[in-house]
């Protein structure tokens, strides 16, 4: 008989934080205290809290056990579930409050998100496919069957779903033209290649809720009329892939994948398609030749895949959060997907929230939150009690959110508006001390390494914008830089092919439109107002302040300082390579940077 | 699998194994599992309470363990805590008391009063 249950995420970030080992030794106690068969040990996908890894849940209570080591694992066990002391000492402490959590309900972090993409990961074992029917699993798929495909793709354009994958296209509608394509056979394809540098919700449902994604592609192949699906996922994904393709195993031996799927005559099968690190090939064009065994690079649209797509069929293409919203859909019915969410982006967004905030992991909310709310609410605000600066969304072909639009409710369209993107979700959060010419340069270099070199502005413009910020953030910034980065960038824009050239100048655009004034210090100046390009900062020693202990002239790499004990220092500024050694060594804060 | 009815049988059976992580909102009772509470056979008195409750096919109500209560001489103790009432604390709870207080109490709602050692002031 079983008395408790212990679910221990099983993320990829708590397993990188030692989720094995410290579930090797829950199980090594229970043994010693011979109750393991009373409790239970189950992995989860991952929980969302990643900075609090690996976490570790006692059922019934909720307790939640977060940085558990492999020396304290124990004490879960000999103080918890054998004698029923709570340990203290694994417990969340709140920071603002410093009020011990007991479960989950008690950490704002988790109180404050709406759980629908994410309702299963961290809550099932995603190995158990018992656990997702108990959970209403494949119950939408068989409701669809029970419609006409006409209105389950009627429901889906009257929920207003719109990709989760970054360009916000209304689902229903990308459904529709694909079943009203001429063309055999169909595909139904999942693009599972997350790309953005900082978010990892598809890996989490990939793989902590697997069968709703395989669910959702049956009903998408059912509503289209397609019989075969691709799963495409980035080989950098292992874990995924393995628990993906563990689903795919069990739902045929039940029956949801196959000949004669509920004793209906809809025939549906998916195939796992692995990518090989691309990040142009999360461009759906590309990923489609990435499957056919092509080299990954785009083409011109139209024709759209829902007309010609792999192997020039009709091709529906999905990302995985947007699938993941898809059995709930069906189940519940469009106005309970309308019920949370603003009217034009209804239902919720997965961000990965990141850079400098306190809480760091996966945050589901409803489409219009705040800003504020998500980093300071949810986040738990700026470590180190330094400013908020903005927010970069939609990584490398996105921009920032200042501090002017902490209020405005984020959705497709309001980030659009101040020259930003949602993106795939990714939110990094930067503080006061960030360079945002620094910042910029960092994304478009990774555009100008991604590029796959089809169309030339793409391929040859982001390499000179990025020359220019090299320029720019060593003090080698001439007059007109900003007005030809602007120039160059909006050429690069509009003449690339696909997506990843038309947005890779976002980052420097959106920089250049809200922190003029940051470029203009770099190039009129010469100085990096953050104090973070090392070319433009000057070390001095402030004579009042100097005791002549030497330590600085000791450390210096290059012999820059000089003077004698107990007086004045002085750097030489000819010599000074400006590596910061001085400025960390002294204990007088005698060194200036600016 | 060829049907819903299938879907719904294994639906219902791994609800039952997942009962524990469920949210158990109309009550819950506590075992203490102190060193004297185990050693007086605490453990016995709780598998005995998931038994029962399970028998019953009671799933809203928790199972949870504290420390010792400080009433050493009476363990095992119970508390009973069922929301809206006050709570009660059982002693001398061996398995047939335990499944006794299941019965009466948590399922018949009247309190055993032979084991009660202590009634939370209303």
């Amino acid at each position: 008989m079983i008395r408790n249950q212990l679910l221990v995420c099983a993320g990829g970030a708590c397993i990188t934080s030692g989720e094995k080992s410290v579930k090797d030794v829950l199980v090594d106690e229970l043994k010693k205290n011979g109750i393991e068969d009373e409790v239970q040990v189950i992995e989860t996908g991952c929980m969302g809290a990643c900075d609090l890894g690996p976490i570790v849940v006692v059922y019934p209570e909720g307790t939640f056990y977060q940085k558990v080591t492999v020396k304290n694992a124990g004490l879960i066990v000999n103080e918890h579930l054998v004698k029923g002391r709570t340990v203290g000492e694994l417990l969340y402490t709140e920071p603002t409050s410093e009020m011990k959590a007991q479960t989950s309900g008690d950490i704002p972090f988790y109180t404050r998100q709406v759980k629908r993409v994410l309702r299963n990961c961290g809550v099932i074992d995603p190995l158990s496919i018992e656990e997702y029917i108990a959970r209403d699993g494949y119950f939408a798929l068989g409701k669809a069957l029970e419609m006409t495909p006409d209105d389950v793709i009627r429901v889906l354009t009257d929920s207003g779903l719109r990709g989760r994958g970054g360009a916000g296209f209304p689902t229903g509608l990308k459904w529709k033209a694909t079943r009203e394509a001429k063309g055999s056979p169909k595909y139904v394809v999942c693009n599972g290649d997350e790309g953005d540098p900082g978010a990892f919700m598809d890996r989490s449902v990939l793989e902590g809720d697997p069968h709703s994604i395989i669910e959702a592609m049956a009903i998408a192949g059912y509503a289209i009329g397609a019989e075969k699906g691709y799963m495409y996922v980035r080989a950098e994904y292992p874990l995924a892939i393995e628990r993906f393709e563990y689903a795919i195993g069990k739902a045929r031996e039940y029956g949801f994948l196959g000949r004669g799927i509920l004793g209906t005559g809809f025939n549906f099968d998916i195939e796992i398609r692995i990518g090989a690190g691309a990040f142009v090939c999360g461009e759906e064009t590309a990923l489609l030749r990435s499957i056919e065994g092509k080299r990954g690079t785009p083409s011109i649209k139209p024709p759209f895949p829902a007309q010609a797509g792999l192997w020039a069929k009709p091709t529906l293409i999905n990302n995985v959060e947007t699938y993941a919203n898809i059995p709930q859909i069906i189940t519940n019915g469009a106005e309970w997907f309308r019920s949370v969410g603003s009217a034009k982006s209804p239902g919720t967004k997965v961000f990965a929230l990141a850079g400098n905030v306190q809480n760091t992991g996966l945050v589901e909310v409803p489409m219009g939150t705040t800003l504020r709310e998500l980093v300071f609410d949810i986040g738990g605000g700026i470590p180190g009690g330094k400013k908020f600066k903005a927010a970069q969304t939609g990584g490398p072909s996105g921009g920032v959110i200042t501090a002017d639009y902490l209020d405005m409710p984020i959705d497709f369209d309001t980030l659009k508006e101040i020259g930003t993107i949602m993106g795939s979700g990714g939110l990094i959060v930067l503080d006061e001390s960030t360079c945002m010419v620094d910042i910029a340069k960092f994304y478009l270099g990774f555009t100008v390494d991604e590029s796959c070199g089809k169309c030339t502005p793409c391929r040859e413009g982001t390499l000179q914008m990025y020359h220019m910020m090299e320029r720019i953030c060593d003090g080698k910034g001439r007059d007109g830089d900003i007005e030809k980065l602007s120039k160059l960038a909006n050429v690069i824009k509009d003449t690339s092919l696909c997506g990843l050239g038309q947005s890779a100048p976002n980052p420097v655009l959106s920089t250049i439109r809200f922190y003029e004034d940051e470029y203009r210090a770099h190039i009129y100046e010469k100085k990096c107002p953050s104090h973070v390009c090392k070319h433009l900062l000057t070390y001095s020693i402030m004579p009042e302040k100097c005791v002549g202990c030497t330590a600085c002239a000791r450390q210096c790499p290059v012999d820059a300082i000089t003077g004698e004990v107990k007086k004045t220092h002085v750097i030489d500024q000819s010599k000074c390579i400006k590596c910061g050694s001085c400025y960390e060594i002294c204990r007088f804060s005698a060194i200036r940077k600016e | 699998m060829k049907s819903l009815e299938e879907l719904k049988r294994i639906k219902e059976q791994t609800l039952r194994e997942m009962d524990l992580r469920q949210a158990k909102e109309r009550g819950k009772v506590v075992v203490a599992m102190g060193t004297c509470g185990i050693a007086a056979g605490a453990k016995d008195a709780l598998m005995a309470i998931i038994d029962e409750l399970e028998k019953a096919d009671i799933h809203d109500v928790k199972v949870v363990q504290s420390g010792c209560m400080g009433l050493c001489d009476k363990e095992p103790t119970v508390e009973v805590a069922m929301k809206g009432q006050p709570a009660v604390i059982y002693g001398d709870v061996n398995d047939t008391n335990a499944r006794r207080i299941v019965r009466e109490h948590v399922q018949g709602g009247n309190v055993v009063a032979d084991l009660v050692i202590k009634r939370e002031n209303i």
